[in-house]
């Protein structure tokens, strides 16, 4: 099925008509009511008059995540309070985090994607959702509810956490389909065997799973286990939230919903434009937004876009499952790590430059992080206790720093593989069970 | 008094002491007391060798993390009570014993015991206070 026939099935000529029309009226906007883009167009020497096709959005400058933190929290916006009615906010694991804001018919825009969202994925009116996405700043929880009351369906706001609950409700509610991380859906499996529950045969049909990084493999156990159709959803808050892009049932990468943003891949080193099927960074631009719009959003995610059209009978590109990032950022349980936190601690305790080691991997359902550091002068000592106190002390840092555990194992010197003098940082092994 | 002795990082796995030893071997280094301190993960090798600052040359090029730690050389009396009679002005003089491990001389009756405290100055007054017999590091690297 599909929600709205005349926006995702439009011809790639009157897509793209409508795509510059879109675009020309939101560069105008920016450059007139945005500081930040004015001068960073200005800059680069670019007027809004200069877009003529929707090739030309090539000559525009890029917007990164560090210039959203930089405009902390309200200077991106380009309507006034008066008349935003909403904010949500990235959980800003390694700064200030970027905040999104809303107009009412942002909203309804908004509920307009995830309403498609959610019958790219079989929804219907008659189903009854359980939202397990978190419900608060994050764009997860109100993205998809909103979504499922535009479409009709019966959503049941459960929120994360609390498993047994989620299991009870599912199997007295009758829930059909489930929306959350692929991570907690395994979890929520684990729970309802402990529960002597039998998931399998529970009228559960549909997950639709995201805002995590996940395998093919991942996928497969989780449609075994739950004996349901798992299907793969794609958004960030920088952009809108979910509703970027979903999966059809050919499951043959994400339809992104076009009419609403302009997608394009890009060499992460030069910046240039790649063709269709190639492989690179993901770049995206809000053609529609009022409140928040971004132009040219790097997201440090890879992955290529297929305009073919697909047997679902949609039109609009599809962009390949994210397969990692440009950046070395890890998500790990959840939760956005990056290699230099962890290197900070190290410096703090070593007061030199430390070698270590990132591991993660995936035991069971759970992420596990173990961090390899090489032994050197500053922190070693003859006895073993000071050098378990040293263990944990690491431990301890990171934890807190972090929220999640990790392991630290100390190794001799030289033990952790150098590339041109460099210690290789991160070696995720959840990728190479793939 | 005290005498010097090498500490070495290892990994808990097969064949890094074997590595060391053989390090010292090929350069003529002789062992004189050794002690292990081992957890899951790594362990924390001791030695007192022939030839102190080559040793530690050698295996710093080698690439192991290494400190130099002073510690304190005492003869055991070789009879009941010996090792008793060490540590009982030791604790009257409230000195942590940080960890110990013994050898034996080739050609004397007693035993020796290598003892690590915070202090080993203070720990060296108090045991010659009780008459103990405190080994120079030399007598300890010519054994």
């Amino acid at each position: 099925m599909i929600w709205n026939e005349k926006y995702e099935s439009m011809s790639r000529n009157d897509l793209e008509e409508l795509q510059l029309t879109r675009l020309q009226a939101v560069i105008r906007k920016v450059y007139d009511k945005i500081p930040f883009y004015k001068k960073s167009f200005d800059k680069a020497g670019v007027k809004p008059t200069d877009i003529r096709t929707i090739k030309d959005i090539s000559k525009l400058p890029f917007i990164t995540k560090a210039d959203l933190r930089e405009s902390y929290p309200f200077d991106l916006f380009a309507e006034p309070m008066s008349d935003i009615v909403r904010i949500h906010s990235s959980s800003g694991t390694t700064g200030k985090p970027v905040v999104a804001g809303y107009t009412r018919k942002d909203i309804d825009m908004w509920a307009e994607l995830m309403a498609r969202t959610l019958v790219c994925a079989t929804a219907t009116r008659d189903d009854i959702i359980q939202n397990s996405y978190g419900y608060g700043l994050f764009t997860g929880g109100l993205g998809v509810h909103y979504g499922a009351e535009k479409l009709g369906a019966t959503v049941v706001p459960t929120s994360g956490g609390n498993t047994k609950r989620q299991v009870m409700i599912m199997q007295d509610f009758g829930s059909n389909i489930l929306t959350a991380t692929p991570s907690y859906v395994l979890y929520i499996a684990e729970v309802a065997a402990e529960m002597g529950v039998d998931i399998k045969e529970l009228p559960l049909r549909v997950g639709i799973l995201g805002a995590e990084p996940w395998s093919d493999s991942m996928r497969d156990e989780i449609e075994e286990k739950l004996n349901i159709d798992a299907r793969d959803i794609y958004g960030l808050t920088e952009v809108i939230g979910p509703g970027v892009s979903i999966e059809c049932e050919e499951k043959n990468g994400l339809h992104i919903f076009e009419d609403h943003f302009v997608a394009e891949i890009i060499n992460p080193e030069t910046g240039e434009p790649l063709p269709y099927g190639e492989t690179g960074e993901l770049v995206l631009t809000s053609l529609t937004k009022e409140a928040f719009p971004v132009i040219r959003f790097r997201t440090k995610d890879i992955t290529s876009l297929h305009p073919e059209k697909c047997k679902c009978g949609r039109t609009i590109v599809r962009m390949k499952r994210v397969t990692g990032r440009t950046d070395d950022m890890l998500i790990i349980r959840g939760v956005n790590v990056f290699p230099s936190q962890i290197e900070s601690v190290l410096v703090a305790v070593e007061e030199v430059e430390p070698h270590y080691e990132i591991v993660v991997d995936r035991v069971g359902h759970l992420d596990d992080l173990l961090l390899r550091v090489e032994v050197n002068e500053q922190i070693f000592s003859d006895e073993v206790r000071k050098l378990e106190a040293i263990q944990g002390k690491i431990q301890d840092e990171i934890e807190s720093l972090l929220g999640i555990s990790v392991k630290v194992q100390l190794v001799e010197p030289k033990t952790i593989a150098r590339s041109e003098g460099k210690a290789k940082r991160v070696r995720d092994l959840r990728k190479e069970k793939e | 008094m005290t005498v010097k002795q090498i500490s070495i990082f290892l990994e808990n796995k097969s064949g890094r002491l074997a590595e060391v030893t053989k390090i010292l071997a090929d350069n003529n280094i002789n062992i004189r007391a050794l002690s292990l301190a081992d957890t899951a993960d790594f362990g924390i090798l001791r030695v007192i060798v022939s030839d102190f600052h080559k040793a530690s040359d050698v295996l710093k090029t080698a690439g192991y993390t290494l400190s130099e730690t002073d510690v304190v050389a005492v003869e055991v009396p070789d009879k009941p009570g010996g090792l008793a009679g060490i540590l009982a002005p030791l604790k009257e003089a409230e000195m942590d014993v940080e960890y110990m491990y013994a050898f034996v001389q080739s050609s004397g009756q007693n035993a020796i015991m290598i003892f690590r405290f915070e202090d080993p100055n203070k720990a060296i007054e108090i045991l010659k206070g009780s008459n103990l017999k405190i080994l120079s590091g030399e007598e300890v690297y010519r054994i």
